[in-house]
């Protein structure tokens, strides 16, 4: 069945101790598409995130993943029906190694009884080797094959980054939330993302991205949505925000010498 | 009703000594996050060592405060030559260490003192006060108000001294703290110091009702961390209802159900509200960053 | 070289302590020593265990012996008032204490920390309760005497017999442990343990999970304590005390978390030490105070893994 939104936020809202962190935040995702979240920092684009993935529960307001309304639903549950997230600050599985990071990706594709587990019974046995080459292939996607069997904890910044992305492809998710996978990147890293976040488009699999990179974001993105001070401002193509006054106006009011530069530029 | 008395009193006892000991688990875990379960082991120094020493001669006031001095050197000594050392190492390598503690303290404690039962005069005597029908030891008194002295000084101590305001830095956020200069290996030593004469003020007090011997700090750290949670770990006022609570709950299922099953129904109880408020009752609730 | 061999092979560890296990009574000179040595194996089956728990899903146990107490007093009461085998009793105690462990672990395991501690250790002592004051069928606080295990026939008595029993049980759970952690749900439980809210978002149902290892660990302190129950003929409250699940966490910590041998040692370190500081006397406790505040400062990630890394650099 084919949706013209795959995912889709409803009025969200969410407060922490009285303030409204997101406020009647909507979005309509349309599915295929780069879908970029922007705004300046503590505009609530995270938190938007944390609600949509399931990790807080919003106060008002509704999702919808693949035309279910799906408000509400443990991120574990939101996982089983194709959604998937990295995290601003790593979230990783620093005691394993890069490759067993996204063989636990590959839980959910995952059959095997507890018994035979113990037991290392054959079923189990075939079980690993198929979540093995499949997470390999997905190591290899992101260029990380080298370094499968070092320990998570050893890998550079860079590496990790990408490591979140890979692991979280491994789950085969419909939309996959990326925030802030270029923060401390440098350039060359960057435009490696950049060909990373196309690709994964153009498998199919929906990208939601929260980035302050503003040339990764203009460069990769379908759609723009803007927020500040946890309210939407605008949404549009790369050229329609950039030439969006409320748009630059907003940045401007916040941070004079670099976001806006980068917001115009 | 003089039944219901009677018991409300010995549980109020009880609990006013387990709530010492919580606010003693409650101090150390905001400064340091450890989880010190060689807190009985204080409340024991405090109430042995008070006996012997009075017992080799020394007067009774001056006996109590070398006990509390003593105490207070152990529990600076555990910081610097156990807590410090450990570093960052894990939750629960802190937990077995200062279990390892306690067992060694305990060891010294058979050495140096005795394995046998001991007690200490009533402070206004052992005649009972008869309250609504209830009999109540002047003894219980003096562990009320002294209990409610010590809350309420160290209550003065964190709110109205420097030293006091860097505490709550520390246990707010410890880099922070440090950032502003804050000498938090030193806020951390302080917390086992007044741990320490907290719990064995607690020791002291409560000798005369319950006796005391090298052994008894294991039920009291049980006790006290449990109160500690039950009220929600880090907050003093929590641990002080904690305390209480917990008291009343043995006194009550002691008196009206059964003496050998007051214990079962403190945890039962504790287990509930852990269930229904899994941060205590008077915890706060952390929002996941992520 | 031994530790080289350990990385390329899953089973490694359990080769070299078996071969212990088969090399070690050489060295015996009186019964006594296999009297220790089963001693170490049966609490070694229980560390294994709890370091599921532990040391790979993160989840802390202060009333594991709760489960040792559950196991012991099914060979104690089931073959006294029931009338069944002793050998059924060891199966009736693992079902009950997965019974239990399912039933109390989906609520308790919700909970985080310290707070998980308190519950756990609570529950523990809940146990400990039942059984030294439900005397009718429990002797009270003096306990009661556990008739002798008959398999097929084969009345397994004797401190020899035993410490070959609890080596081939104490093996059979190493393997157990070793093929869990290399499965699926090891590496789940292992990735909870990291960081929860990453496993949830790749859709492992974490409370699912942590349910499954608290009870397969719940299974193995209960066979353990079949087992110390069988061995001794007798048994007393105090096998599921607050002390007795304190130690069994000190065994894990002490050998090293998520380290499968390291519990094996840690087992051996805490039963054979008491044992030689009984020459101690009254200085028994001091020095095994001492000595646990000494490991855990200067080898805080464990023995085993501090070898590991010094092998290894």
């Amino acid at each position: 069945m084919a949706h013209d939104v795959i995912l889709e936020a409803r009025s969200l809202s969410i407060a922490f101790g009285g303030v409204r962190a997101v406020n009647e935040v909507s979005v309509s995702v349309p599915p295929g598409a780069v879908f970029s979240i922007i705004g300046p920092n503590g505009a609530g684009k995270t938190t938007l995130f944390n609600v949509i993935s399931g990790v807080y529960a919003p106060l008002e307001g509704s999702v919808r993943l693949a035309g279910e309304d799906v408000t509400g639903l443990a991120p574990e549950h939101l996982a089983r029906r194709g959604l998937s997230r990295t995290f601003q600050n790593l979230q990783l599985f620093s005691r394993m190694t890069a490759l067993e990071n996204v063989m636990v990706g590959r839980h959910r594709h995952e059959s095997t009884g507890t018994l035979a587990e113990l037991l290392h019974l054959p079923s189990v046995r075939r079980q690993n080797q198929r979540t093995r080459e499949a997470a390999l292939d997905v190591l290899a996607r992101v260029g990380l094959e080298a370094e499968a069997d070092r320990p998570a904890a050893s890998l550079p910044y860079g590496a990790l980054k990408r490591l979140e992305i890979a692991r979280a492809l491994a789950s085969e998710p419909m939309v996959l939330l990326l925030d802030e996978p270029a923060a401390g990147c440098n350039p060359v890293e960057t435009q490696g993302l950049r060909n990373l976040i196309r690709s994964i488009a153009e498998s199919g699999v929906t990208v939601v991205l929260v980035e302050h990179d503003m040339r990764l974001v203009m460069n990769v993105s379908d759609r723009i949505h803007v927020l500040v001070g946890g309210r939407s401002l605008a949404e549009g193509t790369a050229q329609e925000i950039q030439s969006n006054p409320a748009v630059v106006e907003a940045y401007l009011g916040i941070d004079h010498s670099r976001e806006s530069a980068r917001a115009v530029g | 009703m003089a039944e219901f008395l009677q018991f409300f009193f010995s549980g109020l006892t009880v609990g006013a000594v387990y709530a010492l000991v919580a606010l003693g688990f409650t101090l150390i875990y905001n400064a340091s996050e450890v989880i010190n379960f060689a807190q009985g082991e204080f409340v024991m120094l405090g109430g042995m060592g008070t006996v012997f020493l009075a017992l080799a001669g020394v007067p009774l006031p001056l006996a109590a405060l070398v006990a509390v001095i003593i105490a207070v050197a152990v529990g600076v000594a555990l910081h610097r030559l156990a807590i410090e050392p450990a570093g960052d190492a894990g939750v629960v390598n802190l937990i077995i260490i200062t279990i390892g503690a306690s067992i060694f303290l305990r060891g010294v404690a058979q050495v140096v003192f005795d394995k046998r039962f001991h007690s200490l005069p009533h402070l206004f005597g052992a005649e009972p006060l008869r309250i609504g029908g209830a009999a109540i030891l002047p003894q219980s008194l003096v562990v009320l108000a002294g209990a409610a002295i010590i809350v309420f000084l160290l209550w003065l101590f964190i709110d109205r001294t420097l030293v006091g305001k860097a505490v709550i830095a520390t246990a707010a956020n410890r880099l922070a703290a440090r950032l502003v200069g804050i000498n938090t290996s030193r806020v951390v030593g302080l917390s086992f110091a007044v741990s320490a004469a907290i719990g064995a003020l607690a020791g002291i007090l409560i000798t005369p009702l319950t006796l005391t011997s090298y052994d008894v700090g294991t039920l009291l750290a049980l006790k006290g961390f449990a109160a500690a949670m039950l009220g929600g770990i880090g907050s003093p006022m929590g641990a002080v209802l904690g305390g209480l609570l917990l008291g009343m709950l043995e006194a009550f299922s002691a008196g009206y159900l059964s003496s050998s099953y007051k214990e079962a129904v403190a945890f039962l109880v504790i287990l509930g509200v852990l269930l229904a408020m899994p941060n205590g009752l008077l915890g706060r609730a952390k929002v996941e960053r992520v | 070289m031994i530790v080289r061999l350990a990385m390329r092979y899953r089973l490694a560890p359990v080769a070299l302590v078996a071969a212990i296990v088969i090399l070690l009574p050489l060295l015996f000179p009186s019964a006594y020593y296999y009297r220790v040595g089963a001693l170490v194996f049966i609490f070694a089956f229980a560390a294994v265990g709890l370091n599921l728990l532990m040391g790979f899903a993160g989840q802390v146990s202060l009333g594991h012996a709760g489960f040792l107490g559950v196991g012991a007093y099914a060979v104690a009461i089931g073959p006294a008032y029931l009338g069944i085998p002793s050998w059924f009793g060891i199966v009736a105690g693992a079902v009950l204490s997965a019974l239990i462990a399912f039933v109390v672990g989906r609520p308790i395991l919700r909970l985080k920390g310290h707070y998980l501690a308190v519950a756990t250790l609570g529950f523990g002592v809940l146990i400990a309760i039942v059984l030294s004051n439900e005397a009718g069928w429990t002797g009270g606080p003096d306990g009661m005497s556990v008739s002798r295990l008959v398999l097929f026939g084969w009345r397994v008595s004797g401190a020899d017999t035993w410490y070959w029993v609890a080596a081939v049980t104490l093996l059979t759970g190493m393997v157990l442990a070793y093929n869990l952690i290399g499965s699926p749900t090891g590496r789940a439980l292992r990735a909870i343990h990291d960081s929860e809210v990453a496993a949830r978002v790749l859709g492992v149902e974490i409370a699912r999970k942590k349910l499954t290892i608290f009870v397969i660990s719940a299974v193995y302190a209960s066979v353990a304590g079949s087992y110390l129950a069988l061995f001794n003929g007798h048994i007393t409250p105090d096998v599921a005390g607050f002390l007795r699940s304190v130690e069994l966490v000190a065994m894990v910590v002490l050998g090293g978390m998520g380290s499968i041998a390291g519990s094996v040692v840690g087992a051996a370190v805490l039963v054979v030490l008491p044992q030689t500081f009984t020459a101690l006397h009254d200085y028994e406790h001091l020095a095994l105070g001492l000595v646990i505040m000494a490991f855990m400062i200067f080898l805080r990630q464990g023995i085993v893994p501090a070898m590991v890394q010094w092998r290894t650099t």
